[in-house]
């Protein structure tokens, strides 16, 4: 086992979950919230030439999903380091 | 005598294909690890750009934005769908399977579920998919030769088939992974282009997703606002915020899609390739990049080809294009069939108008928002030449991969897996190069003689994708508890309500006189339409999985230690090691 304890791995698991959890939240607002549920509502605002809520489903989205990966491996990476599970030999 | 656009053409396309040819000399696979993964050394970004690649299909390149510039706000379930899936791949799918290190998805439904049963099950999904998948693509390498060279359908699939017989067979994961990183950026070059001059052209903004948002040059109209306008003016629905059914069948659709994509396995075995867990992670990001320029700048292609078309074809003063004065490229097309006109009024002008009565252009197909925009914005031959090489190398990128998913299903899951476990790795390998050669020749053979089903099968490919792969995957990782039996059960009911749903709107096999129910939205449950039902197949799948293993018995305690074992990406080095 990569862990000190079953402590250790048990609480490792938590925190990735909640991780996971958190940023899923992000990725479902973006899309089915912004995008798709609440864009009437939205599209009541602008940016520039688009329709707010159509901005969202068209544009907005796509870049909060590419961000989101990318804080998604750092704070994976910052968790597995503070656990000494890190894959960096 | 060949025009020089033709010649022009020709040169580009074969530059391609010499390119793609030489990098499979340089990247041949010497065993079965470099075949079926590359060796497992490929760097994040570059597996990213191969990923983006295989991803983006013909249908991305070519289809996707007439499909948006048809469907204005309803077309987002496309993009949302095609690129919120890799959020799931990248945080439920990808690290942990990574970690598990071995070369096919079935291999760890196998595993994972410690039945040969299962793992010929997804076997099974996986080439339902994958060949389904397939044949979208080698029609479209059969059209872009036809359209583009002029040459007949049949040689250019042919031709098409050569390559990727060079590349895949010699090189296995090796030589498509280099090859597609070439195509990702043949493809990326040649979709853009033409999208930067035509924002140039109406905008004056040279970035395409800000055009989109921007006012039309020498105006102070934003051009959204210019084309919400217009559209409704012809009867059409508001571009902005015509939805697709409605709000549920949206997110049905948008969740199927983004569920299927993270199930595909010829997608899924690409992060098989990098060397560790994290680059698992960050190579799905970077993949997103790649796939994201493409998938943000088709929107803007979409909504300026759909105001230049319509521009065109009101004419010069807004009384319907006269007739005998369209331009070249109306012609082109109208001989392809994408295209036709019918002057209803014999006025020898265009009318074209959302009412089917009075509309003179009988058929606008989608696909001609992407192959004649460059014309359509009057820009360079050379443009036109790289659209068709960025045409090809869309379909051959991802044909190539979905090819080797399959061989590698066939010759590692079921020879080696099942049939044949005593072959050594030089059999293997061979087996391998075999199964890739029949892959080819067979779906050749459906590009050549495309099944009835043929043109709901990539829909379809996502839905079974939806309802089997994409759940047994995330429970193997997230659940200790389900076990075999709910895995079986649970991907044999989650495709069999998705089949059946579409069989019974569709007909059976797509045979339209055998569809019991007629597909339309008064049939369907609660007004989902039968290509968004793989999220609910997907559902299916959980549920029915959870209760048959909630009774009967739990995983074997070595199967438990190999899920805790996944979920840390400590340690890969020993996990890759056959």
């Amino acid at each position: 086992m990569a862990f000190q304890s079953e402590q250790h791995a048990k609480a490792y698991w938590r925190e990735h979950l909640r991780i996971m959890f958190a940023l899923s939240l992000v990725w479902f607002a973006v899309s089915f919230g912004c995008g798709i549920v609440l864009v009437d509502w939205l599209n009541a605002f602008r940016l520039g030439g688009y329709k707010l809520g159509f901005w969202f489903a068209q544009q907005g989205s796509i870049y909060t999903f590419v961000i989101l990966i990318f804080v998604y491996a750092r704070q994976m990476g910052k968790l597995d380091r503070k656990y000494g599970v890190h894959d960096d030999e | 005598m060949m025009s020089e656009l033709q010649a022009l053409t020709y040169w580009v396309v074969g530059a391609s294909f010499a390119l793609y040819i030489g990098i499979a000399l340089w990247a041949r696979a010497g065993t079965t690890q470099e075949f079926y993964v590359a060796g497992g050394g490929v760097h994040p970004i570059a597996n990213g750009m191969a990923t983006a690649a295989d991803w983006m299909s013909a249908a991305s390149f070519i289809s996707m934005a007439g499909l948006i510039a048809f469907m204005g706000y309803g077309g987002s379930v496309f993009l949302m769908g095609w690129t919120g899936g890799f959020v799931l791949l990248a945080m439920f799918l990808a690290p942990y399977l990574r970690k598990f290190g071995k070369f096919t998805v079935p291999e760890f439904i196998g595993e994972r579920y410690y039945s040969r049963t299962a793992r010929i099950v997804a076997v099974v999904c996986l080439i339902i998919c994958s060949v389904t998948y397939v044949i979208g693509q080698m029609k479209g390498v059969g059209v872009a030769f036809s359209r583009f060279l002029e040459v007949d359908y049949d040689i250019g699939l042919y031709a098409g088939m050569g390559i990727v017989f060079v590349y895949a067979v010699l090189g296995g994961m090796k030589g498509i992974t280099y090859t597609q990183i070439a195509q990702y950026c043949v493809l990326i070059f040649a979709f853009t282009v033409p999208a930067v001059f035509i924002s140039l052209n109406l905008t004056g903004n040279p970035i395409p997703q800000l055009g989109l948002g921007s006012t039309l040059a020498g105006s102070n109209t934003y051009l959204l606002d210019k084309l919400d306008l217009i559209v409704q003016d012809l009867g059409f629905a508001e571009y902005t915020t015509q939805a697709r059914l409605s709000t549920l069948n949206m997110f049905a659709y948008t969740l199927s899609l983004m569920i299927g994509t993270a199930g595909l396995p010829h997608v899924i075995i690409r992060f098989f390739t990098v060397p560790k867990v994290s680059d698992a992670r960050k190579s799905a990001g970077w993949a997103l990049v790649f796939i994201a320029i493409l998938y943000t700048t088709a929107p803007a292609v979409s909504g300026m080809a759909r105001l230049n078309l319509i521009d065109t074809l009101q004419g010069k003063d807004g009384g319907g294009l006269v007739y005998e004065e369209r331009p070249g490229w109306f012609k082109k097309w109208e001989t392809t069939g994408l295209l036709e006109f019918s002057d209803k009024n014999d006025d020898g002008r265009v009318h074209y108008s959302a009412d089917p009565e009075r509309n003179e252009m009988v058929k606008v197909d989608q696909d001609i928002m992407v192959l004649a925009n460059p014309e359509i914005a009057r820009l360079p031959n050379w443009v036109i030449a790289l659209v068709a090489a960025g045409g090809l190398a869309a379909a051959l990128s991802t044909a190539a991969g979905l090819l080797l998913a399959i061989a590698s299903a066939i010759s590692h899951d079921l020879l080696k897996g099942v049939f044949a476990p005593g072959i050594s790795e030089k059999q293997e390998l061979l087996a391998s190069r075999v199964a890739m050669a029949v892959a080819i020749a067979f779906a050749g053979y459906l590009g050549l003689n495309p099944p009835d089903f043929a043109a709901g099968t990539v829909a379809l490919a996502f839905g079974l994708a939806a309802s089997s792969i994409f759940p047994a995957l995330m429970m193997g990782i997230f659940s200790r508890r389900v076990n075999k039996e709910g895995a079986i059960a649970g991907m044999v009911a989650g495709i069999g309500v998705t089949l059946f749903y579409v069989f019974q709107h569709k007909g059976i096999m797509f045979i339209a006189d055998t569809a019991f129910l007629g597909s339309m939205p008064e049939n369907w449950f609660l007004g989902i339409e039968p290509n968004a039902f793989g999220a609910v197949g997907a559902l299916v799948n959980f549920v029915v999985a959870f209760a048959v293993s909630r009774f009967t018995a739990e995983p074997p305690a070595s199967v438990q230690i190999l899920v805790e074992h996944i979920r840390v990406p400590k340690g890969v080095q020993a996990a890759a090691d056959h």
